[in-house]
């Protein structure tokens, strides 16, 4: 057997954009983002979730009330990304972090532009910066930023 | 106040992942030999044929190869082909040409690959084809070092000759 | 139910970068091994189901080239699961049930490596909403685990000590990739990877491949002395948003537990697919361990993770342990999606 040369190895970019038909629900959801208005969805027992789905995880139910939230909310749980790692939503030091908006009873997950892992703390309050070229999309909302 | 805006229907995301590919002991093996102009198959320990491209193991017995390889002819048999009209930025041939399936002499699987210097009427199940490399200082790691296969002059290949091989 | 048993598995050393084999590679000796060992030919078995993913390798239908270890002519019956080998065996399991086969051989295989895995990852998120924030693994795992430390239902200590068993069980494994003796408290000064994770809370990057038969009855009987009986199989599934499921325990786990009838005696071994510490924690409580049972012997995946192969190789380990006459009952549990969205449970017995 002839002796084992190191394995030849190339880069390789793998890049395409997925194009979603949004539907009813979300296309509300979305529309809504690119508007700077955040809207989630009421479910059987009258709580809210966001982001809305079409159906109620818990029965099944089809859904489709709109309610609108406020852009200001909890953080619920978040976890301190040092090095951000490319196309996640801030070049420096954030959080990526669960957020219950004021008006829903689910949290959102989004990043926390806070600066230093100091400034982080469950509980604290925190409203969106929105972007300056709305698109439609989640990242309409640049991040969240703490609330003096 | 601004004009009443489309709604959002359609939601676009970009996705972009790098990998560092490695071709494996047995790619390496082919492809570097392919670089120095040589072509090397593999020849399976159980029923002894030989597949080409090297590929480490034996799909059909599912045992690895693990043999010295076997250099094969640049030299082989049209098995079959189909005319081409459209065009590729990877072909640099004439419309239309023949994009033919090649039992290189030694080989027991085919090669794809393209057929110049040939009217698309005159190619044919059976033809005896050689390959016309690239100028030696264009070589690459790459079977594109073969540009085409051409018609070699000699006589036919029987049928039988290659008829489990279509 | 008819009487199916694992009875012999193989794996291939976790590394964390097969820098000179391709996916084939891997498993091209990993698939040898165990023909080798159980005297099969392809044409003994009677179904074969792979688990791996494209993202993983970076081209579509990238299982294909796996097949060229099995030997696939003349034409085998095959299947696959974009997932870990851990529900190619329930698939497998599922044809054996039905008679539709006596024999069936299982493999997972992954090349993490090629790519950064922790981005890779974030494509399994809800592609909507979520995933355009690219939210990689690790930060994603660190949300339950501070919900879970706020919650009080752990602590960083013990989540440190599920570490330093695993990577001390691993010593006795040859195949895994991260092992030794730590200790806790030097591991606590260890900084934040994503806090609230420190590095020892995470699985490592593992390449790597497994693969096991199955079959039922006395063929089973005949391929192993002791075979491991399945009693018990079943996969539960939760909602993929974070916001509307309870962080703070595995309610699926708890339910394919009961189903499986893991609760049903004691247990001797589990092998817990959990690729960091936090869930490990919430995955044993789920599962109602005792402290008689053994958590781990193989060290987990805390000592190695090869991806698509990882949960299946809990059932390997696991099985092993009842081969050889170290548990009589046994619970293997594999995961899947962000945060233990979904989660198996199978559970194997000696008699």
């Amino acid at each position: 057997m002839s002796e084992v040369e190191d394995s030849l190895s190339a880069p390789h970019r793998l890049a395409y954009t997925y194009k979603r038909s949004l539907g009813p629900v979300l296309g509300q959801f979305f529309t809504g983002l690119r508007d700077g208005r955040i809207l989630g969805v009421r479910r059987a027992d009258g709580t809210v979730m966001v982001p809305p789905k079409e159906y109620d995880p818990d029965t099944g139910e089809a859904i489709d009330e709109m309610v609108e939230l406020a852009d200001t909310g909890e953080v619920v749980s978040w976890a301190w990304v040092h090095e951000p790692r490319p196309s996640q939503p801030l070049d420096q030091a954030f959080a990526y972090a669960l957020i219950r908006l004021d008006g829903a009873d689910t949290p959102l997950l989004h990043a926390v532009d806070a600066g230093d892992e100091s400034s982080m703390q469950t509980g604290m309050r925190v409203r969106a910066r929105w972007s300056d070229e709305p698109v439609g999309a989640i990242t309409d909302i640049a991040c969240f930023e703490p609330v003096a | 106040m601004s004009e009443e805006k489309e709604p959002v229907e359609v939601l676009r995301t970009p996705v972009e992942l790098d990998y560092t590919y490695s071709a494996g002991v047995s790619a390496s093996r082919f492809l570097r030999a392919v670089e120095q102009g040589k072509l090397l198959g593999q020849r399976c320990p159980v029923d002894g044929r030989v597949y080409f491209p090297s590929r480490g193991s034996c799909p059909q017995h599912g045992v690895p190869i693990e043999g010295e390889p076997v250099e094969l002819s640049d030299r082989g048999t049209i098995v079959t082909f189909s005319v081409n009209r459209v065009p590729s930025e990877n072909i640099d041939l004439e419309l239309p040409y023949a994009a033919i399936q090649v039992l290189l002499d030694g080989a027991d699987t085919t090669l794809f690959h393209v057929l110049g210097e040939c009217s698309i009427d005159d190619v044919r199940m059976g033809m005896r084809v050689e390959a016309v490399w690239r100028p030696r200082d264009e070589w690459t790691i790459s079977m594109q070092n073969i540009r085409y296969f051409k018609p070699s002059g000699e006589p036919d290949a029987p049928f039988e000759s290659y008829q489990e091989h279509i | 139910m008819r009487d199916v048993a694992v009875v012999a598995f193989t794996q291939s050393p976790s590394v964390r970068c097969e820098a000179n084999r391709n996916e084939t590679e891997i498993l091209i000796p990993v698939i040898h091994e165990i023909k080798q060992q159980t005297g099969l030919a392809t044409e003994d078995i009677g179904f074969i189901c792979s688990g791996s993913s494209d993202y993983l390798a970076g081209q579509s239908f990238a299982f294909v080239a796996g097949l060229d270890a099995i030997g696939a002519w003349p034409p085998v019956s095959e299947s696959h699961v974009e997932m870990d080998g851990a529900w190619a065996l329930y698939e497998a399991w599922v044809k054996l049930q039905i008679e539709d086969a006596d024999v069936a051989l299982v493999y997972g295989f992954g090349k993490p490596s090629m790519g950064d895995l922790p981005r890779t990852m974030a494509l399994q998120l809800d592609p909507y909403s979520v995933m355009p924030l690219w939210p990689d693994a690790v930060s994603m795992a660190a949300l339950q685990a501070r919900s879970c430390l706020e919650a009080g239902v752990i602590s960083e200590r013990e989540m440190a000590q599920v570490a330093v068993r695993d990577r001390a069980n691993a010593l006795n494994n040859p195949f895994a990739q991260v092992k030794g003796e730590f200790d806790v408290d030097a591991l606590l000064a260890e900084p934040m990877l994503v806090s609230p994770l420190r590095k020892h809370d995470c699985s490592p990057i593992s390449d790597g491949a497994c693969a096991m038969v199955i079959a039922a009855g006395d063929r089973a009987r005949e391929l192993c002395e002791r075979p491991a009986w399945i009693r018990g199989f079943e996969h539960i599934l939760e909602p993929q948003d974070l916001g509307v499921r309870d962080l703070t325990r595995s309610r699926s786990t708890e339910i394919a537990a009961e189903k499986a009838g893991a609760h049903s005696d004691k247990i001797d071994v589990a092998e817990v697919y959990a690729p960091f510490t936090h869930q490990s924690i919430l995955l044993e409580r789920a599962l109602g361990l005792g402290d008689a049972a053994v958590v781990n012997p193989s060290g987990g995946a805390l000592a190695a993770n090869p991806l698509m192969a990882a949960g299946l190789t809990r059932v390997g380990e696991a099985s092993r342990r009842v081969w050889e006459g170290q548990a009589d009952r046994a619970v293997a549990h594999a995961t899947s999606g962000p945060c233990l969205q979904q989660n198996l449970v199978v559970v194997l017995e000696g008699n």
